[in-house]
């Protein structure tokens, strides 16, 4: 399983009823139910995704999380995760309102585009920095919103009223990383348990 | 689209077989009885030793016994009805798996219906059939499924009011059905729904040859009103951009004839329809089965959700984007109760300009999805599906 995926895994928890939204293949919902017995259910718009997970055994409804998670009662989750997807949704902060509404805690991976790295790339190329966090190109890129950990956790806490339980800071391969100093500077990445 | 034949299971046989008689008789839900119940079915492929690899089809309103296959090998007109998904090779791939479908109860084509021969009376039952539930079909095909030796399917698939016997079905027994696949359906009926069904059914008991139900003993035929009631309903199949690409606005004829006649390529595709209807659908099965789905209403029962949570049943609902008739939102309905009810559920749209018709239709995206949710159903059978998912490891069927 991908590096980053385990420490979302890890911020779940055990026996969890869980909502991957953004889900793919179902990948992490896999590792949830055999390795944590979670019990899960997977959201996804991209049909070549949701076939795929299927093909697994996974429990998957498509639609698109813009606009089309009132399906979802409120509290029928334990936890909803949100991997490496915020920054790609049309409405993060409604995003994350309507998360809190479905789960009790959400779990949010993002890539920080405060990493030194891309501000360096920013700095010194002024072109819009492409790293292993960022693997694609501003054209070919999904993601729309973009934001350092700093912003995020200002969308969190200030804008939305919620609270950070955990943070995981992730380095560029999305494995957990100590950080020593400015972590908005520092991490590549990070996840968080957010609670209301 | 075009009939291809070459690629079925080839000749096939409908075989029948009476599951309930005076010893042993049918107890529908309402309390009725019947004293002989006589089913018509087909089976394709082969059942496993174990018994392990049976999928039930569920035909719709108008369907048959007859999916898969022809009935006549030089005949390319008596290829079955769902012939595209079921045979060697397809996402019901006969080859792997052991495919039964029979016709209804209630229906006309070979099964015990309203224009049976009433044993008590030597005529046809006519409207002294009694009233019929989605529960009684089950009740039927369950006891098809024991005839054949099987104790559990693989899969239960249907489509519009097969998809409803499927639901009806997997809240039931779930355990029995294994993974069930409801698909274009409905577990509840809409005002709407009804009105059209209601408006059908006026059609035929309104026409002079319905005679109180009697037209087989007093030899009429509510031909007229079975016809209408066809052509209506057809309307609500298709959605309005199919129409518009397969007829426009073009004449029959190469020019308009004005009048009240058929002129235009629609009317004549209805007429046709209507017209070809009635050499093989009873008027009095078209009242029981549409009556049957208005009340439908499988998650009235509060216990229907806790017994398929019990199960771990993991239920595939498929809908099509521009289906009217049974839109989306019926379905989106069944995903969200299995959801709320912690019940294992995948759900597809589709996306098709064919209307509630898509779900009889090659479309490679729903193919694929169905293939998907069985090769991992029967990852026993399918040896190259199931790596490095839900069940593996586990051990269980799921």
């Amino acid at each position: 399983m991908r590096p980053d995926l385990k420490v979302v895994a890890d911020l779940v928890g055990r026996d969890k009823r869980v909502l991957d939204l953004g889900c793919a293949d179902g990948e992490l919902l896999v590792n949830l139910h055999h390795q944590r017995g979670c019990d899960g259910l997977g959201v996804d718009v991209d049909p070549d995704q949701v076939v795929r997970a299927i093909a697994r055994g996974v429990s998957i409804i498509e639609l698109d999380i813009d606009d089309q998670l009132d399906e979802f009662s409120d509290q029928s989750f334990d936890v909803v995760v949100l991997s490496q997807t915020l920054q790609a949704t049309r409405h993060p902060a409604s995003l994350l309102r309507q998360m809190m509404r479905i789960a009790g805690a959400g779990v949010v991976s993002v890539p920080n585009f405060a990493w030194w790295r891309h501000r360096f790339g920013l700095l010194t190329t002024g072109r819009m920095p492409v790293s292993p966090a960022l693997p694609l190109t501003w054209f070919d890129t999904p993601n729309i919103h973009l934001s350092s950990l700093t912003d995020l956790e200002a969308l969190i806490t200030t804008e939305c009223g919620f609270t950070v339980d955990q943070r995981v800071l992730l380095d560029s391969a999305g494995s957990p990383t100590r950080v020593r100093g400015p972590y908005n500077l520092l991490a590549a990445g990070a996840a968080y348990l957010i609670k209301a | 689209m075009p009939t291809d034949c070459s690629t079925s299971i080839g000749q096939v046989e409908t075989r029948h077989v009476v599951l309930f008689d005076e010893q042993n008789p049918l107890r529908l839900r309402s309390g009725a009885q019947l004293t002989r119940v006589e089913v018509a079915y087909e089976t394709y492929g082969t059942l496993d030793a174990d018994a392990g690899n049976a999928v039930f089809l569920c035909h719709a309103l108008t369907g048959d016994a007859h999916a898969a296959g022809l009935q006549d090998s030089d005949d390319p007109k008596t290829l079955g009805w769902w012939d595209n998904l079921v045979g060697p090779g397809k996402p019901l791939d006969t080859d792997k798996l052991f495919v039964i479908c029979p016709n209804l109860l209630g229906g006309c084509r070979g099964t015990t219906g309203p224009s049976s021969t009433n044993p008590d009376t030597g005529e046809a039952y006519g409207l002294d059939f009694p009233l019929l539930q989605m529960t009684d079909f089950v009740a039927v095909h369950r006891a098809l499924m024991r005839h054949l030796g099987i104790e559990r399917l693989l899969a239960a698939v249907g489509g519009s009011l097969g998809g409803m016997q499927v639901l009806q079905w997997a809240t039931e027994a779930p355990e029995e059905v294994g993974h069930p696949l409801v698909i274009a359906a409905s577990s509840r009926l809409t005002a709407q729904n009804i009105a059209f069904s209601a408006v059908a059914r006026a059609a035929i008991m309104q026409d002079p040859g319905f005679a109180e139900g009697r037209y087989l003993a007093e030899g009429s035929s509510p031909e007229m009103g079975l016809s209408i009631a066809r052509m209506m309903a057809h309307i609500t199949y298709l959605s309005e951009q199919a129409m518009d690409e397969k007829f426009g606005r073009r004449f029959q004829q190469a020019e308009s004839r004005g009048g009240f006649g058929v002129d235009f390529a629609v009317e004549s595709y209805l007429a046709h329809q209507g017209v070809s209807f009635l050499g093989r659908f009873d008027a009095l099965s078209y009242l029981y089965l549409t009556r049957a789905m208005d009340y439908f209403d499988p998650f009235a029962d509060p216990k229907a959700v806790e017994r398929l949570r019990a199960a771990g049943t993991h239920v595939l609902v498929i809908s099509f984007d521009s289906d009217w008739r049974f839109s989306t939102a019926h379905s989106r309905r069944i995903v969200r109760i299995l959801t709320d009810g912690r019940v294992p559920v995948s759900f597809r749209e589709i996306t098709s300009p064919w209307g509630h018709d898509s779900f009889l239709l090659e479309l490679p995206d729903y193919h694929r999805t169905v293939r998907a949710f069985v090769e991992h159903a029967g990852d026993r059978i399918f040896p190259h599906a199931g790596r490095s998912s839900l069940s593996s490891g586990d051990g269980n069927w799921r």
